[in-house]
């Protein structure tokens, strides 16, 4: 198995910069407002076999002034260009695939950042080093590569237009004989070249390891703590309860030309993509409560929700949570299947309770109690308040465009029943009932 | 929670209340306002029907709806047109993104509706007359005195023609309908929710009233000190010192949508080789229902809140059919209300419902759908064009005209739940996780973004492989269609009673 790494290059950008910056990075898209062509000269996305998602953000701080409901003063905030996606296998590598196949347009991108790599710089070292990691990853899969999952696509391609092909001439209720047909059929069109089944790789050892230390590790520490968290335990509620009662309110409606610079870019197809930025709540509190439930969260997605659902949500694709101008503000990013409104329903109805464990440290989330309670439940107020902290797009870029989650696991189910035969007739039902 | 028949329904226009089934002649006149003071005179005093129930079933019914242009022309002030919702002040057809979510592109894009589309063929107001049979005419003279012909101008006629209890494509209509809990009786806490109810909470349809989620509806809200036209408004239940111009109003939806009915019973006909039977069976399973109304999956043992368990038309849900043998999960009632509840089906004791909650134990196929609660709508629609029977339709010479639905439908919020239900229900390709087909009635058929093909129809079965129906014409048109917001009658009193802006 190959696990999918994350990359992120933040570069902060002159105020004078910004108008060309835009134009220069919306000159990577197809007709579609920020949906990139995969074949654009400055960063042919479609070149890159390894890469899931990519997409350029220039992160704005718009809604700085709210904290000053705390009594604190805005920070200020220079507007950042953020360079990231999810890749298959390790980043190292990936920055030596970048240097080669779009040294030029990247530099030429950065070259209007105020961090950019010199001439004589190395490009790979460059990206290396200005890598931002992030407090928390999650993976819809760990480990459906990108190959994978186009192999997978052309099998199922495959399978459903010979079906579509001999519909009249099959006998649709002999399953046995019918799968034999299909079995068939794929190894004719592997034989044809036509398909390509390549083997998993071999999960590294190292990783394993790792993996292995840190699922046992983790949870060991935390027992070990354990009594002195049971010693904080009133400590904190007694605190939090302070904090959610006193936290001062924003009931802000975003404007309508902003909603429509997001909505533009929205459901050209049946994925979205989704950045949001924000303040963090001033104190230590905050900060280390949030801090320890990312750590969580990100436990959680490595060893726990890593087989196509994150709770009862199964849209996701990629996200994650970076904390950033140390520690200040949190900037968080989705990619999702369906339209926003159901992606913030689904959110809201199935793990509401999640969404105010994490994002109830942000300004100005809506009022929580105990946490998990109130909050995102609180409808209107939630929608109002993620759709003004969210950030358009300058370009986005998904290597299956498509394709959900469900069609991603499905095809996956699909290979599996070609490569081990499946032994009862209900079992075969099932597996034709994918295709 | 004991508002206990206390409901006033006096304030509420009665098509929020009834549906006016009996009254089968109806027209639906889309206006510009073409004299402001004496649209206004008029207004005042128009014979509006509220939803109070009397003795005796009344032989007519008026009702009034406004788009956001309507009231801007009526003079409500833009601070007060802000705190309608963005999709209503919007509009139906005033955002590409809007129509690309809806499913308006292509053949069913704006710019080739009969109505609604380009600004100037966007109504002000709507009027809906509703009389016995035949006595329409009689009810529009009565009412379009001298006086309302200088107030307005028709800008466009809304066929409609009752051909029975059933739509164009010969399907029983009007079934389903969620039941708006008047009385409060059911919790919206979602601790206390776990499977279907068909009960509604009051705020889901009407404005000014707790929702589904508890809460109210954003609607606008006027500081009675700042406008005092405003003292004849109800209060604001959730704001005091505000007057509520939203309370016992509602968002109407209207939209008209061509069928092609010889096209769809010829093409189902040609899928079962002929056979009229088959087709007979192909329909019903893309509808979901069989021509008479009954549905295709077994009645609910469990009992389904709002649903007498002597309904057998509409006491079921989809929980024991999760494949679709018995009713295609595609199908359009499926698609329209799949009758989820908040939590997946099945759930067995305290733990089975915490790990339920964090994900665990149901399939990757399973909980794909939002529970259906937040996503209802209440039908009004009504039908247009002559009938033409099923048997008559696939006839290779069968009649052809202009046949449709005036499909209207009543919320408290567009984008939840009209647009929700249109959107990520029907018009979606990937509808829990269903592959290459959209609504088989309603769908536009146009492919995804890479090529991806929406035009099939999957009906599974539980014997073996999918029967898979491909290259499915486009059976539905979108002509034309329209936000409007059916204001209380108090609400049509302020809008009557504003003073005229200098410059009208
Ligand atoms: C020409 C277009 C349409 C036709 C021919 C049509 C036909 C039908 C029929 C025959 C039924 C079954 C009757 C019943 O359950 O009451 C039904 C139900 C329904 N339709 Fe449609 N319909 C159309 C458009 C729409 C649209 C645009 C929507 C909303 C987006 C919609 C939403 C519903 C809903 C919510 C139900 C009730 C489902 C239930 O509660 O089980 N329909 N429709």
């Amino acid at each position: 198995m190959t696990a999918q790494s994350s990359f992120m290059i933040l570069s902060s950008v002159k105020d004078t910069k910004i108008e060309e910056l835009t134009t220069l990075l919306s000159s990577m898209n197809s007709t579609i407002p920020a949906h990139a062509d995969p074949k654009n000269d400055l960063l042919p996305f479609g070149r890159f076999p390894r890469l899931h998602f990519a997409r350029f953000v220039i992160i704005e701080a718009h809604t700085a002034d709210e904290i000053e409901a705390f009594g604190i003063a805005a920070r200020p905030w220079q507007p950042t260009l953020a360079f990231f996606g999810e890749i298959d296998g390790d980043i190292d590598s990936f920055f030596t695939e970048l240097e080669d196949l779009a040294s030029v347009g990247l530099r030429k991108i950065f070259a209007l950042c105020e961090k950019f790599p010199k001439e004589e710089e190395n490009l790979q070292q460059w990206l290396k080093k200005n890598n931002t990691k992030s407090n928390a990853n999650y993976v819809n899969w760990i480990g459906r590569t990108v190959k994978h999952i186009h192999e997978d696509d052309a099998l199922h391609q495959s399978l459903a237009a010979y079906l579509r092909e001999h519909k009249d001439d099959i006998d649709k209720n002999n399953t046995l004989a019918l799968r034999q047909k299909l079995l068939s059929h794929v190894e004719m069109e592997k034989y044809a070249g036509r398909l390509t089944l390549t083997a998993e790789e071999k999960t590294p050892l190292k990783w394993k390891m790792f993996n292995f230390i840190h699922m046992i590790g983790v949870p060991l520490v935390l027992v070990l703590l354990s009594p002195l968290f049971l010693i904080m335990a009133p400590f904190f509620f007694i605190r939090l309860r302070m904090l959610e009662r006193s936290d001062p309110e924003l009931f802000i409606r975003p404007e309508h030309s902003y909603l429509e610079k997001l909505t533009i870019q929205e459901d050209w197809s049946v994925s979205n993509q989704y950045n949001v930025f924000g303040d963090i709540k001033p104190g230590v509190f905050r900060l280390l409560t949030l801090k320890f439930i990312l750590f969580l969260v990100d436990y959680f997605s490595r060893h726990v929700y890593k087989r196509g659902f994150l709770a009862r949500i199964k849209t996701i694709h990629f996200a994650r949570w970076v904390l950033l101008d140390d520690n200040k503000r949190a900037f968080f990013a989705s990619n999702y299947d369906g339209s926003h409104e159901s992606y913030m329903d689904d959110f809201i109805n199935k793990v509401g309770w999640g969404l105010n464990l994490i994002f109830s440290h942000a300004v100005p989330y809506p009022k929580t109690s105990w946490l998990i309670k109130q909050g995102a439940y609180r409808e209107q107020q939630f929608k109002y308040t993620q759709r003004l902290h969210q950030l358009p797009t300058e370009v986005w870029y998904k290597a299956y465009p498509d394709l959900t989650n469900t069609d991603l696991a499905r095809n996956s189910r699909i290979r599996k029943g070609v490569e081990i035969r499946q032994s009862s007739v209900d079992e075969i039902r099932e597996w034709l009932h994918l295709i | 929670m004991n508002n206990e028949n206390t409901f006033k329904f006096d304030d509420l226009q009665a098509l929020l209340r009834f549906s006016h089934g009996r009254l089968t002649d109806t027209c639906f006149l889309l206006l510009h306002v073409a004299d402001v003071r004496k649209a206004k005179k008029w207004l005042d005093t128009a014979p509006i029907s509220n939803a109070t129930e009397s003795d005796s079933l009344p032989d007519r019914a008026l009702q009034i709806a406004f788009t956001v242009e309507g009231l801007r022309v009526m003079c409500v002030a833009e601070s007060v047109i802000d705190g309608f919702s963005d999709e209503f002040i919007m509009g139906m057809s005033g955002e590409e993104s809007r129509s690309r979510r809806l499913g308006d592109i292509g053949m069913n894009a704006p710019e080739k509706w009969d109505w609604g589309g380009e600004s100037k063929k966007i109504p002000h107001l709507m009027l809906m007359y509703y009389a016995k049979e035949n006595a329409v005419k009689d009810f529009r003279t009565s009412i379009e005195t001298e006086d309302f012909v200088k107030a307005f101008h028709v800008i466009h006629e809304l066929p409609t023609l009752h051909i029975g209890e059933i739509e164009p494509f010969g399907f029983k209509d009007g079934i389903s309908q969620p039941v708006i809990d008047w009385e409060c009786r059911q919790s919206t806490n979602a601790h206390e929710r776990e499977g279907y109810s068909n009960l509604v909470a009051v705020g889901e349809v009407v404005l000014g009233y707790p929702n589904e989620y508890g809460l109210y509806t954003a609607r606008p809200l006027i500081d009675e000190r700042e406008d005092s036209v405003a003292a004849c408004l109800p209060h604001a239940e959730d704001k005091t010192g505000l007057k509520d111009l939203g309370r016992n109003g509602s968002y109407l939806v209207v939209r008209q949508l061509g069928q092609d009915v010889p096209g769809f019973w010829q093409f189902l006909y040609k899928m079962s080789a002929s056979n009229f039977d088959k087709c007979e069976l192909l329909a019903a399973s893309m509808v979901g229902r069989r021509r008479d109304g009954k549905p295709l999956v077994l009645k609910s043992v469990a009992a389904i809140p709002g649903i007498s368990t002597q309904n057998c038309d509409n006491h079921f849900t989809y929980d024991f059919d999760t494949e679709g043998y018995q009713c295609p999960i595609g199908a359009h009632v499926r698609r329209a209300n799949p009758r989820t509840g908040d939590l997946p089906p099945r759930v067995t004791g305290i733990i089975n419902r915490v790990m339920k909650k964090l994900g665990f134990d149901q399939k990757q196929e399973e909980d794909l759908v939002a529970s259906t609660r937040f996503h209802r709508i209440l039908r009004r629609g009504r039908s247009y064009g002559p009938k033409l029977a099923p048997a008559e339709a696939i006839k290779a010479d069968a009649e052809v005209a202009e046949r449709g639905l005036q499909f209207m439908c009543l919320s408290a919020n567009i984008l939840r739940q009209f647009e929700f239900v249109q959107s990520a229900w029907s018009m979606s390709s990937k509808f829990s996780g269903l592959q290459n087909e959209s609504d088989p009635l309603l769908g536009n058929r146009e492919v995804l973004m890479n090529g991806e093909r929406t035009d099939q129809f999957n009906r599974p079965s539980a014997k073996g492989v999918t029967e898979k129906i491909y290259n499915l014409p486009k059976f539905v048109t979108v002509k034309g269609g329209a936000y409007f917001f059916m204001p209380g009658l108090s609400a049509v009193k302020y809008i009557a009673s504003l003073p005229i802006k200098e410059d009208t």
